[in-house]
């Protein structure tokens, strides 16, 4: 099967770059080898402190609504840390001394949300807190198996009865100017953090949990929804297993369900993630990329690989498959002529495209650029992507 | 030090590490609370099993073995067989006889064919399926398949020396449902073939690929059938020189992966021989083949991919097939599991269950509303005919309607 770009990785990066592709015209693959980091979101892309236009309207087109301003998130243990564009229902404070008293309210039988932590947080920066436990007979099928009272499952529930929560709130509300809840609301209707907020007397703020991550599974589903609708195709639980490459050109791969029915393509994006997602691998001798064993940016040595001291910075969540300026994979040191590495795979090679989300979704647009600027140009002699419905706008 | 780098655990259990993302795709845990989810009966209820069989919990039955915790997880642990084997290992309560009547579709099928238009007029009946529930514990509820007075394979053993001339010949593993309740399907997959030169035979004797006597507990005949099949598979495959091809993607999961994964009899020789017609179709129009479609067709189609299909990672042929055909205009739904899941949606127990998990499916069939939902499946297409509503045609029917 041909198509014009296969993307390995269907997570934020492999998302947004098959979502920009898609709308430029081309026609992509995403082999998503289960699901990714998504998963684990926190809700804000830390390290893109300019408010990138190209995102939000990419984003706003799925159907995520995004919001900017310069400041603080709250942490789910308490502490805050700077952030800028985020999800709507997650929260940027101009600082961490936002309230004088509030109210953390959770759900009974809840474990994967710390309202002690919080509070012992919130205590050091000057503000009362007081937790609240609310008992809902709607949760006694969940404690039925405990092991599952877990943020999605809760969110489920949450769906259906956020009004009932919004009425005990109101009346356990004294003169809190702020409350605190779990990011368990809005995953399937996503107007419900916004209809909290605007029922609740109070400065509403939701608290990251334990994953799986509420609004980072809608992100994926909203995102992985928008790529289907502009016709890519996503092949979800499959693996790429062999890549043919041709005087360092990537010609076709193979994977485990399609076995002899190789995916070509004139481009390859390979944003196959870090450690967790397997895009980077390990053994007792080496650190390597699985795929087309590219050049890994990694110690010899394996006692340099990490620091005994297990909350010190630890080397190996640094390092990351080497590229050139444009984002080409190198392997022995010479870059693939058709083949871009973008996300977490690139570790901290590439410090000024930050990490995290910020890594995946400015490597996925510089990966993007850099094909449509290869495709042939078109009849009115503008290169393929500069047309249509794409809106490069990096200034 | 070599050792720890080839070690694989049996199901890749040992590759789970705990990051609860087979639970959120799970379609039973958001509507069961009695059924404790992917990775508790799978991974982590495993460990417990390794340490004694006491630990194993009967509610593992509640898992409908749609594998969509295998295609979610990022490990690559397979979450559904480790559940599945648990039952096939410690699971000793005996199969109840209406799961054994559920579980009997090749029986009941020749059983049922002399007599179909009575069958079928007595299980429409709402008496018959009042008597069922109070019974059997047939859910009420659930219409029934009819059954097709003349089988699927003497139509075509009546064509086998037409079908003979054709340059390049398949083998048609057809399953239950196309040989007694709906031969239309396969005579619709034999004028495909035939239009772009491929004859169709089928296998010498070809047995029900028992997906159901697996989730049902029937072990032993389960294992009979497989080896039979994967002895019929070996004799087309390697005697004959045919590829074999399927219209059903649950058989063709069953065939492909359960028999080596579940019941332990090897297919390796002759598992790649076995291919959906999809895909089998799409192959030879990429390497060239033509089929003329007519240019007077038309029809708004919405594809549902099957849970197995998705599984096998193929509903892209599907979906290729469909979108090819001149006159269609395609939607693609939400991957979403329809609820039923072969025999567990027949269940009294289960039926609530089965069609809260459709829900979404069915409400987004009647937003696009189609006039034909695709599916590769024919449980699906039961449940989404009785749940949403809209016919149900399989890609194959749907492209033997469109070609002249």
């Amino acid at each position: 099967m041909r198509f014009d770009t296969v993307i390995i990785g269907g997570g934020l990066a492999g998302l947004t770059a098959g979502i920009c592709l898609q709308k430029a015209g081309q026609d992509c693959a995403i082999v998503s080898t289960g699901q990714n980091a998504l998963h684990f979101f926190s809700g804000s892309f830390e390290s893109l402190e300019e408010a990138p236009a190209r995102l939000a309207g990419i984003f706003e087109e799925a159907g995520i609504r995004l919001h900017y301003q310069p400041g603080v998130r709250l942490m789910p243990m308490g502490t805050f840390r700077p952030a800028a564009l985020s999800l709507e229902d997650v929260d940027i404070l101009p600082d961490p001394a936002f309230s004088r008293k509030a109210l953390i309210v959770s759900i009974a039988g809840y474990q994967d949300f710390f309202a002690a932590f919080l509070a012992e947080g919130l205590e050091k920066q000057g503000t009362q807190c007081r937790i609240h436990f609310l008992q809902l007979p709607e949760m006694a099928q969940l404690m039925m198996s405990p092991s599952e009272m877990r943020s999605v499952q809760i969110a489920r529930t949450m769906d259906r009865m956020w009004e009932k929560v919004v009425g005990e709130i109101k009346v356990l509300l004294q003169d809190e100017d702020t409350v605190i809840l779990p990011q368990v609301f809005g995953l399937q209707d996503t107007t419900v953090p916004g209809r909290i907020r605007q029922a609740v007397p109070a400065r509403v703020i939701f608290a990251g949990t334990l994953p799986p991550s509420v609004p980072g599974i809608r992100t994926q589903q909203q995102l992985k929804r928008r790529y289907e609708v502009l016709g890519g195709t996503y092949l979800a639980g499959d693996e790429v297993i062999q890549a043919h490459v041709h005087d360092g050109v990537v010609h076709s791969v193979a994977t485990r369900n399609l076995d002899s029915h190789y995916l070509e393509a004139r481009h390859f994006i390979l944003a196959t993630g870090g450690y967790f997602s397997k895009g980077l691998r390990s053994n007792p001798f080496r650190i390597y990329e699985p795929v087309f064993g590219l050049d890994v940016d990694a110690s010899e040595d394996r006692n340099a690989w990490y620091d005994a001291a297990f909350a010190a910075d630890q080397p190996y969540l640094k390092f990351g498959v080497r590229t050139d300026p444009g984002l080409r994979a190198l392997r022995d040191g010479v870059a693939f002529e058709n083949l871009y590495a973008v996300g977490s795979l690139l570790g901290a090679t590439r410090p000024e495209l930050g990490s995290g989300a910020g890594l995946a979704i400015r490597s996925a647009f510089q990966a993007t650029d850099q094909i449509l600027r290869r495709s042939a140009p078109q009849e009115d002699g503008r290169p393929a992507g500069q047309s249509g419905e794409s809106n490069p706008s990096e200034s | 030090m070599k050792a720890q780098e080839n070690t694989v655990s049996k199901h890749n259990f040992e590759e789970c590490m705990k990051c609860t993302v087979c639970t959120v795709y799970c379609p039973v845990l958001q509507v069961n609370p009695l059924y404790p989810g992917p990775k508790q009966a799978g991974p982590d209820g495993e460990r417990l099993r390794l340490k004694d069989p006491f630990f194993f919990n009967y509610a593992l039955k509640y898992c409908m073995n749609c594998k969509r915790c295998e295609v979610a997880c990022p490990s690559g642990v397979n979450v559904a067989d480790l559940i599945q084997s648990a039952r096939i290992k410690y699971d000793r309560s005996a199969p109840k006889l209406r799961d054994r009547i559920l579980a009997s579709t090749d029986l009941m099928g020749t059983l049922a064919r002399p007599f179909a238009p009575i069958v079928n007029g007595v299980t429409r009946l709402g008496i018959t399926r009042t008597v069922l529930d109070a019974t059997l514990q047939i859910d009420a509820h659930r219409t029934f398949p009819k059954y097709s007075s003349s089988s699927f394979e003497s139509w075509l053993r009546k064509r086998q020396k037409e079908q003979a001339v054709y340059p390049e010949q398949v083998a048609y593993f057809h399953g239950c449902y196309v040989n007694y309740n709906y031969p239309q399907l396969g005579k619709d997959l034999v004028k495909v073939l035939n239009a772009l030169g491929v004859g169709v035979q089928l296998l010498d004797q070809e047995k029900c690929c028992g997906i159901a006597l697996i989730t049902n507990g029937m072990t032993r005949q389960a294992l009979r059938h497989a080896t039979h099949n994967t002895a019929q598979l070996r004799k087309a495959a390697l005697e004959r020189g045919l590829r074999i091809v399927s219209t059903s993607s649950s058989c063709t999961m069953t065939l492909r992966e359960e028999y080596p994964n579940l019941l332990g009899v090897d297919n390796a020789d002759v598992r790649d021989f076995l291919t959906m017609a999809t895909r089998f179709i799409y192959e030879k129009l990429e390497k060239g083949a033509t089929l003329r479609f007519r240019p007077d067709y038309h029809k708004r189609v919405a594809y549902h991919t099957p849970c197995h299909l998705e599984r096998l990672g193929w509903g892209i042929f599907s979906e290729r097939l469909l979108r090819m055909i001149p006159g269609v205009e395609f939607t693609l739904l939400d991957s979403a599991c329809c609820g039923i899941a072969g025999t567990y949606g027949f269940k009294k127990e289960n039926y609530a269950a089965s069609q809260a998990i459709g829900q979404a499916l069915f409400d987004q069939i009647r937003s696009v509303n189609p006039e034909v939902v695709a599916c590769d499946c024919e449980t699906c297409k039961w449940q989404i005919e009785m749940s949403a509503g809209y016919p149900v045609m399989n890609p194959i029917s749907i492209l033997a309607e469109a070609i002249e």
